[in-house]
């Protein structure tokens, strides 16, 4: 976690309580959720689950919005209805348990059905910075999506179905900084060091006679010397071939005076950054080709700052984003690490520099206030630089119509995947087969279920022949078990996939992590959940 | 949408699950009405932890046709805790801030749902009888501590016994669903004594927790967390003698924060500050919401199953990762055939007569065990240690009387040998289980047979 970020706007109370959390994303992450409106529509338990886990984590407000009324069995399923509120409305009974959560948040309820509202008022969720839609059927599904988009609102689909679901979201872009990867390699540029940290590297012998001394030279150090040496008798090249990688290694192990030098160990166990390639990544790569980097007067400041990162590579970067900054812990002396943390420190800021002008150039050039992008920004930028991320979605008319057949083939081709293109289809089979019969398979105890299930058997096939999925054998025991559901909304079903849904809301109004690519395909069964990229 | 034609029913959904025959489903389902009754009436759920899992479990369980079920949790609500642990408040009039955690969230849900009754327990686990666990079906885990975890791992997994044929009993089995979180990370597996492996088949999956050196916090520190940890580790031993640091105690917390200031300082070291001093002092894991709902919805699912049949279970560990895209997966780990703790245990059989030294000079000879120089200890007692010195002479009038009576004259039993083993031709610590069992003893005190080798 960053620890030079803004000062801190919270109460020293707040503070404390959401703790935990801040120690994940942050006061800034959490300022944007605090600053968010979320809408809910239906607040069965996948919906009200997945707005609880927003409320406790102090989101600005809520708006549930619901028509139907509290019953029986409402009682059996969902945690914010009681027996006191049979026959009320379910909105306002699931409103007033969120109140209670967190009294810093503000929620409201609309008392009307979600597929009318779609219908009759589009225009009513455009004050909404995102959207959780649980348990809309195809049709509703395919009309908010259109809505949401021509407004710009962020939209996150839910679903809870016996033991499957899905979690889906809809933006036709989210654009990443901070995108906080689990693992991601230090900048160090052992295989590219700059003249101020070879500098600073020919001011250290290794060969110093004082043993302490030895040992606490740092492996940055050490690999930079060797790399160095290595490239004067290789025609200035780096170790590339296993041979000569494994040569470098012994190389190094070479300079080993003693058995407990620590900061050699660390240097061999290291020699794999020598070899890494230079420059940037193949996504990086993509990013400042994409042609959103073409920046206008329209363009968002993540655009802009690609497009100056664009021009950093090809001109002072040298092939190289702005250098991250940061060092990671290693044997060394303290005025050693000191030393080189302050070098690597100052090129950071330097390429920082170099950014913040070319985003003030640029934004000047297309007719945009050049302080319109703060420092912060710029400077969060550069040391994300290698990182960023832009996450893309269709739209579900898309989808629904002419999905990726590469990612069918996908499916076909591996046993993994096969519940979990077979519930994404009897999902969406089930919907269909609602529209024509007025309820689900198996919905009701008296029903012929062995009807319903040929029934829908017969649309899920139809289904998978309009999507060019024609290989795809769909299991009778996953039909069967369909129909075994009749559209039960579980309550630790509509927990897992509110979870995964209030996990994703986070992430897309914090700007921090990655949020999931797909259609996340739920199975309650093995727990072969999958996402499919359709 | 509402069913019209027949009367309301409160387990509507589950029904539909617990009822209806289904395809990909447990060995031994019976669905019916029966079934989900006998679920409500009959079934004991144990929840270990009422903090971020423990609640969002209770809640899980009681809505899943669970009517009875015991909670237990050695601590107070904390205000760190509201940020996820939604059955605890601090407004208007509700400060539940102070108080034990199993007794509020015990409250909380039984105040919702109605006909659930839950047994709050404000101790520790290790307070308990070990009978007291043995009265649930299951045991649900929302710990947060390894040691926990093999302490309860180590009870149900101590309630199973084997045939001759080293097959599991099956009515000894004590099913366990283990739940953890870490930020956006989390995992769910189910444990199946001796049959799935148990946490300690597994125990090489939790890596060791990351300690600094020592002369890094004495002479070389780089950055802040050597600092505080100097101030923790180090110096405030130097200043406070025996005195015991306690990371609750705000004054202990200040002391260290001041002190590892003064020492980045000293070194030039940016990045100490308060809440970075708590981080690494307690150990701070972050936490949120959505992740302990995900977790604990996947073990209440695996409860749910196991006990009803209603669908196939996890087989058996589940990791979930949320922060880079959303990515879970299963993978089926297997029994360590020689776990001392789920295994079964080498089968020796012994004459009531043989002496405890006897004893000793047949485990060198063992085929599969070759130990020498071995101690053994019986449950909590230790039979015979071979060092130190003086624990040595204290046990050694024992190994001139039989095993039989030794271990309290019981027809058959455990007992766990330490010693060195020949292992690939090479000496090796070996810490073995096993089963011993007395020929020609019925459980009855013989007279005849008890005395002399």
């Amino acid at each position: 976690m960053e620890r030079d970020e803004q000062e801190a706007t919270m109460s020293e109370p707040t503070k404390t309580k959401y703790d935990r959390q801040l120690r994940i994303w942050g006061e800034v992450g959490q300022a944007a959720l605090e600053n968010a409106s979320i809408c809910l529509l239906n607040c069965g338990p996948t919906g009200s689950e997945a707005l609880k886990n927003l409320v406790l984590g102090g989101i600005g407000s809520v708006t549930v919005v619901d028509g139907s009324k509290v019953e029986i069995g409402d009682l059996g399923n969902n945690f914010m209805v009681d027996k006191k509120s049979v026959g009320e409305s379910k909105a306002k009974t699931v409103c007033a348990f969120l109140q209670e959560l967190n009294d810093a948040v503000r929620a409201n309820f609309v008392q009307e059905n979600p597929d009318s509202l779609i219908l009759t008022d589009p225009s009513f969720f455009s004050q909404f910075t995102l959207v959780v839609a649980t348990q809309l059927v195809e049709d509703s599904m395919v009309k908010l999506d259109r809505i949401c988009r021509e407004a710009n609102v962020m939209l996150v689909f839910a679903r809870s179905y016996g033991l499957t679901g899905l979690v889906r979201i809809s933006v036709k872009e989210h654009t990443i900084i901070d995108s906080k990867p689990d693992h991601f390699l230090d900048d160090l540029r052992l295989n590219n060091p700059w003249p101020e940290l070879k500098r600073f590297v020919e001011t250290i012998d290794l060969k110093t006679p004082d043993p302490i001394a030895h040992k606490h030279i740092p492996y940055v150090v050490i690999l930079v010397k060797m790399a160095d040496e290595w490239a004067k008798t290789h025609s200035s090249n780096l170790p590339s071939t296993r041979e000569e990688k494994r040569e470098f290694k012994d190389l190094v192990k070479s300079k080993m005076v003693s058995m407990d030098e620590d900061n050699y160990k660390e240097a061999v166990e290291a020699t794999f950054k020598v070899f890494a390639p230079r420059g940037i990544s193949k996504e990086i790569q993509e990013i400042i080709d994409d042609r959103y980097a073409e920046v206008g007067s329209n363009s968002s400041a993540f655009w802009v700052m690609v497009a100056a990162l664009k021009e950093f590579i090809s001109n002072e970067g040298d092939g190289e984003a702005p250098l991250e900054g940061s060092m990671p812990d290693m044997t060394s002396s303290t005025e050693h690490y000191i030393n080189l943390q302050k070098i690597y420190h100052t090129k950071a800021e330097d390429d920082c520099l170099s950014m913040e002008q070319r985003v003030k150039d640029i934004l000047a050039k297309v007719g945009r206030d050049p302080s319109s992008i703060s420092k912060q920004t710029i400077k969060s930028f550069c040391k994300n630089a290698r990182k960023l991320k832009v996450c893309r979605y269709r739209t579900i008319e898309d989808e629904f119509s002419n999905p990726s057949a590469a990612e069918l083939q996908k499916c076909l081709a591996s046993e993994d995947y096969s519940s979990a293109i077979g519930f994404y289809i009897l999902l969406r089979a089930v919907d269909r087969f609602a529209a024509t019969y007025k309820n689900f398979p198996g919905q009701f105890d008296g029903g012929d279920r062995e009807e319903d299930a040929s029934r829908l058997r017969a649309i899920a096939v139809s289904l998978i022949n309009e999507i060019s999925c024609d290989g795809y054998e769909l299991p009778e025991e996953l039909c069967n078990e369909m129909c075994r559901f009749g559209a039960a909304e579980l309550h630790v079903v509509a927990a897992f996939i509110g979870g995964i849904a209030s996990q994703e809301v986070i992430k897309l109004i914090t700007k921090q992590f990655v949020p999931m690519l797909g259609t996340f395909v739920f199975n309650g069964i093995d727990h072969n959940s999958q996402s499919l990229t359709l | 949408m509402a069913d019209l034609e027949a009367p309301q029913s409160k387990t509507r959904d589950l029904d539909k699950l617990l009822l209806r025959a289904g395809n990909l489903v447990g060995p031994d389902f019976y669905p019916g009405a029966e079934l989900r009754d006998d679920i409500r009436d009959y079934v004991r759920i144990l929840v270990v932890g009422a903090g971020g899992l423990g609640c969002e479990l209770l809640k899980d369980l009681a809505l899943s046709g669970f009517r009875n079920l015991d909670v237990i949790d050695m601590d107070r609500i904390e205000v760190t805790n509201l940020n996820r642990q939604f059955l605890f408040r601090q407004i208007l009039l509700l400060e539940d801030v102070g108080k034990p955690k199993a007794e509020v969230a015990a409250k909380r849900v039984m105040e919702r749902v109605s006909g659930v009754e839950i047994v709050p327990h404000f101790s520790r686990i290790e307070d308990k009888e070990l009978e007291f666990y043995n009265d649930f079906n299951i045991i649900a885990l929302g710990l947060d501590s390894i040691e926990a975890r093999r302490y309860i791992n180590g009870v149900a997994c101590g309630f199973l016994e084997y045939d001759e044929d080293d097959t599991p009993r099956r009515e000894t089995i004590k099913p366990m669903v283990d739940g953890g979180t870490e930020g956006f990370k989390g995992h769910a597996r189910v444990i199946v004594p001796g049959v799935t492996p148990c946490f300690e088949c597994t125990i090489w999956l939790f890596p060791p927790q990351v300690k600094f050196p020592l002369c890094t916090l004495a002479e070389t520190p780089r950055n802040a967390a050597h600092c505080i940890e100097y101030a923790h580790l180090i110096k405030w031993h130097e200043v406070h003698g025996g005195k015991s640091f306690d990371p609750d105690e705000p004054d202990h917390m200040k002391w260290v924060y001041d002190e590892a200031i003064k020492r980045a300082e000293l070194f030039g070291i940016p990045g100490v500050t308060y809440s970075f001093t708590q981080g690494v002092v307690k150990n701070i894991i972050p936490a949120i919401a959505s992740t302990n709902a995900i977790i604990s919805a996947a073990c209440a699912l695996e409860t749910l199953k196991i006990v009803s049949g209603c669908s196939k279970t996890l087989a058996n560990y589940l990791t979930y990762n949320g922060g880079e895209g959303l990515h879970t997966k299963v993978t089926e780990f297997v029994r360590d055939q020689d776990c001392l703790v789920c295994g079964p245990g080498i089968l020796i059989e012994l004459d009531t007569s043989i002496t405890l030294q006897k004893f000793i000079d047949m485990l060198e000879e063992h085929p599969k065990l070759l130990l020498s120089k071995a101690s053994v200890k019986h449950g909590k007692d230790s039979l015979y240690m071979q060092a130190p010195p003086v624990l040595e002479e204290m046990h050694r009038p024992n190994l001139s009387k039989p095993l039989y009576d030794l271990m309290g004259r019981v027809q058959k039993d455990t007992v766990h040998v330490f010693g060195t083993a020949l292992k690939n031709e090479e000496k090796q610590s070996s810490l073995t289980k096993l089963r011993v069992v007395f020929k020609g003893a019925d459980g009855v005190t013989d007279m005849d047979t008890a005395i002399g080798a």
